[in-house]
């Protein structure tokens, strides 16, 4: 890499050296500098339509339009001289002539790139005195409703569709003013990518109809996570309000999902505020289950144990730190541990490389594999009289649940009470994905971290918290105080994990030895 | 008057000299005067040296922007392996422009024999001829021609029995103005919607479906036969010695507030002044001529004191303010509103925007809603000034030049005629914002 040449320029007085090919927006980010633009996306194709991004070269004739301008050696660029904020102010001048200028009730605001700009540096007034253009409201189909009264034609949207999403819902219809994004007869946007339009939008044109009137987003906490709806491991950002998700949102990263997520797991987050959540640890006496504390709970569930074989079935959701401890309880008493991978229709994203809603809908299949878990469609079947059942998942729908009766015991670690389960003796509420920290290994090998986005709630705890407090009450030494140092102990436990830290994967995840870094299929 | 009319003695009648006769539509009509023998000829010639005949001459686009004709086909790389194109553009769709309709209508084969000409020696095998949707005779004439010159060998894969392919494709529009802007011809082309694209890659690059691709106008390519015929000295000999830059001779379309409308064939810097008064006739009943938009709409609009003393060629319309565009001349006499005639073309714009940028999309239709409303009686002083700033902001900041072709008669309308402007504005306050309309 040492070797690639690389071109020199100057952007805002700061000297910057980038690879050839390189626009002028993408420079000016590594310079620190912030081009503002509307219709450019590194995502998509550049159309170089908005010219919000109009910059001043010296030497060119014309102010040049930064997304549609390569670099140059020795180019100096002067981003806001006064000829081009001119420019600027004129371009946002004339995008809210025909704009109704609704902040107050459209959802975008306080993300919204036009009301950014125009405060940054627009108008304060409108010399506009003609009427303004109305066009009605119109459902797009899908997740998406659009509103083209504050639509700035970007293209965004078409561009995805066509470019990306492999799929020509929509289009540009009429011309002039008149303009405005129309759907193709008979098409609507119903492809499993479709809602990220939403996303690209840069205004409040295209709008989330599940988020609809929901939320402002200046209400909102946003914190980084991975999303649990398959095996791909898109990284999404978790945005709360008062201890309830809002929504799913998707964040970047070039190795794994570009700048998208698929709809099914954009509505994922519903999954999360689903009510009747176990609330306090119980245990099983005389009179049913009777809430208890969680030392009592811990006691109890370690006297189920004792010298019995762990038979341990876990939700391929559960993070890595867990199932290393998991793992280890099982190993101490020659126990099993198996995982079973709900499925569900393959639906790829053609236009990015390896990104696809996965055939495996769990997140966290590849850390079981890796962490000495076998998968099984049929994870009870291999119980034997007088196993100890710890069961970690909420879900066994559909699950062979005949054999459960023959196990000495069945310890529950959910965040929910699985339904349809026969018995349980223990029962221990753990923290849901967004409840806690962990980390999750994607079908590529790519462990990657995700953070706590709301509070847990009642006495539930982490799961690796659980699970290292069910290890301690076994008599293991087994004192962990974050999940990253359970992490420390897993990479020190298992070749996959080696060499691997919180620190070391960021933000963006880094592949566990063996896995093809990067791999694309 | 019959059209099209006896030409006027003091015209230099090379391209339209068979209008009107409509035998020469036909393949042997055209061959007995003359035709397809300078393709014959060009078919033994290798492409550099027709590069260089035409380069010569001096020949310049006539389309509106009068690049080189053969400096722009000595951009394209011969024998670089890919697939070369050739357009035609006869989307001629620029208001007060129809030379190349009669182009088309009258003598369609000299134009096949241009685009062959012009197709090999940019080393295309595919010449398209792109011909504005409103276009239905010459769209017509040009099937049969193209169908004939095809079914005799004339174009085709053995063109005139040299080995060399050579086929001329009629390709009609949808009659979208800003299809003649020849990246949106492009895209028209491809099946997609005309909008233009950024440059670069410029077209010799990256053209039609990404291939390298040379456009030029009708009138263009009509000349080359004449060039290859009588050499590019004698080219050069038909306009005035004293402008070298612009060569040959010039169709004008006239319309507007003249007494003999229609298309005239002038040497490049015939005088302007003596071109509208003597061969044209000067305005009709005993009128004054108050203004002339020389180029086609999207010129700057001169008075008749600029244009008097103006000579018709590239060069001579630069010093006139203005510029000689595609030579659709509008005349615009003294019973003329200039407001009104400026409202109506910005109108056009507005109407023809393609929508990709925003200056464009927004400002030629907020002109044109301000324009209207001084015109109706219900503007301000203030008005001019956002006029002139909405100009500014639509000048050199988008994609295509439809933008600026928009601000240019704005501007320099309200530059030579503002007290008509001025006398149109009663009110000395805003006037109340119109509620939203539904």
């Amino acid at each position: 890499m040492a070797d690639t040449p690389k071109v020199n320029l100057t952007i805002e007085g700061r000297p910057i050296s980038v690879p050839p090919g390189t626009n002028l927006i993408e420079a000016a980010k590594q310079a620190g500098v912030l081009i503002p633009h509307y219709c450019y996306h590194p995502g998509l194709p550049v159309a170089g339509v908005c010219r919000m991004c109009l910059v001043e070269v010296e030497k060119a004739p014309k102010l040049a339009p930064a997304c549609a301008t390569a670099v140059a050696e020795g180019q100096v660029v002067h981003v806001h001289s006064e000829k081009a904020r001119d420019a600027r102010k004129g371009v946002l001048e004339m995008l809210l002539i025909n704009h109704p200028l609704d902040c107050p009730i459209c959802d975008q605001s306080g993300e919204c790139e036009l009301q950014d700009y125009t405060y940054q540096e627009g108008r304060a007034d409108s010399r506009y005195r003609e009427p303004k253009r109305f066009n009605p409201v119109e459902d797009f189909g899908g997740d998406v409703l659009y509103v083209p009264n504050r639509c700035i034609l970007c293209t965004r949207c078409v561009r995805f569709m066509g470019d990306v999403a492999h799929d020509e819902v929509l289009n540009v219809s009429e011309r002039g003013d008149r303009a405005f994004i129309g759907k193709f007869e008979g098409k609507d946007l119903t492809h499993a990518w479709a809602a990220n339009v939403v996303d690209l939008c840069p205004v409040g044109a295209l709008l989330s109809k599940d988020f609809l009137n929901k939320a402002r987003a200046w209400e909102l906490d946003r914190t980084a996570s991975v999303c649990t709806g398959c095996s791909q491991g898109c990284n999404i950002i978790v945005e709360t309000r008062d201890n309830v998700v809002m929504r799913f949102r998707p964040r970047s990263n070039e190795s794994v999902n570009q700048f998208f997520m698929c709809d099914e797991g954009r509505l994922g987050y519903r999954e999360f505020n689903r009510p009747t959540r176990l609330e306090v640890p119980s245990i099983l006496g005389p009179k049913g289950h009777e809430a208890v504390d969680w030392d009592v709970a811990l006691e109890a569930a370690a006297r189920l144990l004792r010298g019995k074989r762990a038979y341990v079935v876990a939700s391929p959701d559960t993070s890595n730190e867990t199932l290393h401890l998991l793992g280890r309880l099982m190993r101490k008493s020659n126990g099993v541990g198996l995982y079973r991978v709900p499925q569900g229709p393959e639906a790829p994203l053609p236009g990015a490389p390896d990104l696809a809603l996965r055939v495996d809908r769990a997140a966290n299949g590849r850390g079981a594999e890796a962490l000495g878990f076998t998968r099984s469609d049929t994870p009870f079947s291999g119980l034997k009289a007088g196993d100890a059942l710890i069961l970690v998942d909420q879900d066994v729908t559909g699950a062979d649940l005949a054999a459960v009766g023959q196990a000495s015991a069945v310890i529950v670690l959910a965040s929910w009470m699985p339904a349809g389960l026969p018995r349980a003796e223990v029962v221990l509420p753990i923290a849901t994905t967004v409840e806690e920290e962990g980390t999750l290994t994607n079908l590529r090998g790519r462990v990657q971290r995700f953070m706590q986005a709301k509070a847990a709630p009642g006495l539930a705890r982490p799961s690796w918290f659980v699970a290292s407090d069910l290890l301690g009450a076994t008599g293991e030494s087994a004192a962990y105080f974050t999940a990253g140092d359970v992490f420390a102990a897993m990479s020190a436990a298992h070749e996959a994990f080696a060499g691997l830290s919180y620190d070391t994967l960021g933000m963006r995840g880094l592949p566990i030895a063996g896995a093809m870094a990067g791999a694309t299929a | 008057m019959g059209y099209p009319h006896k030409p006027h003695p003091r015209e230099t009648v090379v391209l339209s000299e068979h209008f009107g006769a409509a035998e020469a539509r036909s393949l042997d009509g055209w061959k007995t005067r003359g035709g397809y023998q300078a393709l014959q000829q060009a078919l033994g010639m290798e492409p550099t040296a027709i590069q260089q005949v035409v380069k010569d001459s001096g020949l310049r686009g006539r389309g509106g922007a009068g690049f080189p004709t053969g400096l722009k086909w000595s951009f394209m790389k011969l024998g670089d392996g890919k697939p070369h194109y050739l357009c035609c553009n006869a989307d001629e769709s620029e208001p007060g422009t129809f030379k190349d309709r009669e182009i088309m209508r009258w003598t369609p084969h000299a134009l096949i024999e241009g685009c062959a000409i012009g197709a090999y020696a940019i080393g295309a095998e595919d010449c398209y001829i792109y011909i504005r949707g409103e276009f239905t005779e010459p769209l017509e004439v040009m099937e049969r021609a193209c169908a004939e010159a095809r079914a005799a060998g004339v174009t085709g894969p053995n063109a005139m029995g040299s080995g060399k392919t050579v086929n001329v494709w009629v390709h009609k529009g949808a009659g979208a103005y800003i299809c003649g802007e020849e990246t949106a011809l492009m895209n028209s082309l491809e099946g997609k919607r005309g909008n233009p694209r950024i440059k670069p890659p410029f077209p010799a690059v990256a053209g039609l479906f990404g291939m390298p691709t040379t456009i030029n106008n009708v009138e263009t390519l009509a000349a080359v036969p004449h060039i290859l015929n009588k050499g590019a000295e004698w080219y050069k000999k038909l306009s005035r010695p004293d402008n070298p830059k612009s060569t040959g001779t010039k169709l004008w379309s006239v319309c507007g507030n003249i007494t003999r409308p229609g298309n005239y064939e002038v040497q490049m810097g015939f005088p302007f002044g003596e071109f509208l008064q003597d061969l044209c006739g000067g305005a009709p009943n005993g009128r004054k001529i108050k203004a002339v938009i020389p180029g086609g709409s999207s010129v700057p609009i001169i008075t008749w004191e600029e244009a008097e003393s103006a000579l018709m060629d590239y060069e001579g319309m630069v010093a006139a303010n203005t510029m000689l565009g595609s030579a659709g001349c509008i005349v615009i006499d003294d019973a003329q509103s200039m407001p009104k005639v400026i409202a109506r073309l910005a109108r056009f714009y507005a109407h023809e925007s393609c929508a990709q940028c925003t200056q464009c999309r927004e400002g030629t239709a907020w002109t044109t809603k301000i324009l209207e409303r001084i015109v109706a009686g219900d503007g301000t002083a203030e008005d001019f000034d956002t006029l002139l700033s909405i100009a500014d902001n639509m000048t050199g900041k988008t994609i295509c030049v439809l933008s600026d072709s928009c601000a240019t008669p704005v501007v320099s309308g309200l530059q030579r005629w503002k007290h008509e402007f001025e006398a149109l504005i009663t009110r000395t306050t805003i006037h109340a914002v119109p509620a939203l309309v539904g």
